[in-house]
């Protein structure tokens, strides 16, 4: 742990007493507490956990699942690596509580094949849980049984889009649907199901332990509690950081010690580039992405290099399913490359600004949508340099 | 094909659909122990599948052709994962291309005559303040130089017998 001022992950934890609170209060009230917290999902969308959660548990149905989005794929993001290798307990806790707020006895985490090698582990504090009752039937004495299985991806970015996720547990292709129904409704095996980050289902214990008030002490009006930041690239200290929302691009640089930095990538491939000018905007839900991901990039960096790798990731990433974000994201990144070569005219390069503008209000999932993001920023803030050097 | 390999298959997709249940939420386990097993998974091993959870051929096949860890052709024993992303890039990633192409005298995308090694590219994989970066099979090898580099390969050229 980098921080050295702990906030909530990485400070202290009774094990299970996240989940002894939760099953004293009756279902309800569990939703009602993590409403209050206003906790928000750590993945990058930010849904409000608490509604979800509301949504999922008036559903009427035999079974309903909780799943752990452990596809962790935006690039620089590394974060729920760090917290199912160190925390797995508090996971496995969170989605047992989640289990008993919206009435499923079945929990998945869904690993993306890259993690394989941290099964073992995750299986083995499953196994201790079961042995100290903290898992499986009856838990702690309460008439409440949950368990837990471990499903693996095999190498897809867009699974760790919520229905693509949910597709590639039914058996299918990974590719997203169209909303409604939403998981809630319709889910795994078309049953209610809720889908939280590895990193939101790890804040649930403490919110149930310590109170919604308590969590709302940290960060923002309106992005409560602290986040974990993935910081790499041209700076000192890289690594994992636990810090409160609201923080600054610049004060992040200092933590971490960058040096000579022209530009920073906030929020992964599907986030914006920004530039010195814009150091000072705060990174949270109502401002900068908070997906986590910081990649730093010092004035020896060429941003075209860098956005040509962006590209070709969503080129290779994109499910093929949707036409704007297929052909879309090909188009961009051979504009990148005639760029590159110096041969792209202004007007060619206003008609890929205006398609990338075409696909983040076309394209069908969060993928689609965002995967301009990088050519929209990186162009407008570095025109100088792409175009005139 | 020979009918011995014929028969092979069909065991081991019998096996493998017993273990987890004839039901379509499976198909993706199933198919990960296939490709863990024969290194790639062919139109005889799909149409196996297709047969026993009782779904079209086409619908198996479309999701081998969808996730980038089931190959559809054979592959090496050990399949070096080498990340392209961005931060593993910055970090001195095309080094390690030159040094694994050298090493194993194959470009990416090739595997090598005794079929050990195959080497291909992966997008990021979660080690971005250590890279440069790869995954060996199921291993994950961070902050890759030269040297080591050529350990690890000499580690698996041995039979993997001792951790490098």
């Amino acid at each position: 742990m980098k921080n050295s001022k702990k906030r909530i992950l990485f400070g202290e934890y009774i094990v299970g007493s996240g989940l002894a609170a939760a099953l004293k209060l009756k279902p309800k009230e569990v939703v009602n507490e993590v409403k209050k917290s206003e906790l928000r999902g750590r993945g990058g969308a930010g849904f409000p956990t608490g509604l979800k959660w509301e949504s999922a548990a008036v559903q009427k149905a035999d079974q309903k699942f909780i799943i752990c989005n452990a596809d962790e794929g935006e690039p620089g993001t590394f974060k729920d690596r760090l917290l199912l290798m160190e925390h797995p307990g508090k996971i496995l806790e969170g989605m047992a509580i989640a289990g008993y707020a919206i009435g499923a006895h079945h929990g998945i985490i869904y690993l993306r094949g890259e993690y394989v090698y941290l099964k073992k582990g995750i299986e083995e504090r499953i196994d201790h849980m079961k042995a100290t009752n903290l898992l499986g039937d009856k838990i702690l004495g309460k008439r409440f049984n949950f368990d837990v299985e471990i499903r693996l991806g095999a190498g897809a970015y867009v699974c760790g889009e919520e229905f693509a996720l949910i597709e590639s547990l039914n058996g299918r292709r990974g590719e997203p649907r169209n909303k409604p129904p939403f998981p809630t409704e319709k889910g795994y095996l078309d049953k209610p199901t809720v889908v939280q980050n590895v990193e939101t289902l790890c804040y649930v214990p403490y919110i149930i332990a310590n109170g919604a008030e308590w969590f709302r002490t940290h960060g923002t009006m309106k992005s409560t509690g602290t986040k974990l930041f993935s910081i790499s690239g041209d700076v000192e200290n890289p690594g994992v950081y636990e810090v409160e929302l609201g923080i600054t691009v610049r004060e992040l640089l200092e933590m971490v010690g960058a040096k000579d930095t022209k530009a920073v990538q906030v929020g992964g491939a599907s986030g914006i580039c920004v530039s010195e000018k814009d150091f000072d905007k705060p990174i949270a839900f109502e401002g900068l992405p908070p997906g986590g991901s910081i990649i730093v990039f010092n004035h020896s960096r060429k941003m075209l290099h860098v956005l040509e790798n962006f590209m070709e990731f969503f080129v290779e990433e994109s499910c093929g399913q949707c036409t704007p974000c297929r052909e879309g994201n090909y188009r961009l990144l051979e504009g990148v490359r005639l760029l590159k070569k110096g041969d792209c005219t202004v007007a060619y390069l206003r008609d890929l600004m205006e398609l990338a503008r075409v696909m983040q209000i076309s394209s069908k999932c969060g993928l689609g949508q965002m995967s301009p993001n990088p050519f929209i920023s990186i162009i407008e803030n570095f025109k100088d340099e792409i175009l005139y050097s | 094909m020979f009918e011995c390999q014929r028969n092979e298959i069909q065991q081991e997709v019998n096996t493998i659909v017993r273990k987890y249940g004839r039901t379509r939420n499976y198909l993706l386990p199933i198919l990960q122990e296939l490709n863990r097993k024969f290194s790639y998974i062919n139109n005889y091993m799909i149409e196996a599948v297709s047969n026993a959870l009782d779904i079209s051929p086409a619908e198996v096949h479309g999701v081998v052709t969808f996730y980038s860890f089931l190959n559809e052709t054979p592959k090496g024993k050990y399949i070096i994962r080498l990340c392209k992303t961005i931060s593993c890039d910055m970090a001195g990633k095309d080094r390690i291309v030159r040094v694994l192409e050298k090493e194993l005298g194959i470009s990416f995308g090739e595997t090598t005559k005794d079929g050990l090694f195959s080497l291909e590219y992966t997008n990021c994989i979660g080690m971005c303040s250590e890279g440069p970066a790869m995954l060996v099979n199921e291993e994950v090898y961070s902050k890759l130089c030269p040297e080591k580099v050529v350990d690890i390969l000499e580690f698996y050229k041995n039979g993997a017998r001792k951790r490098a």
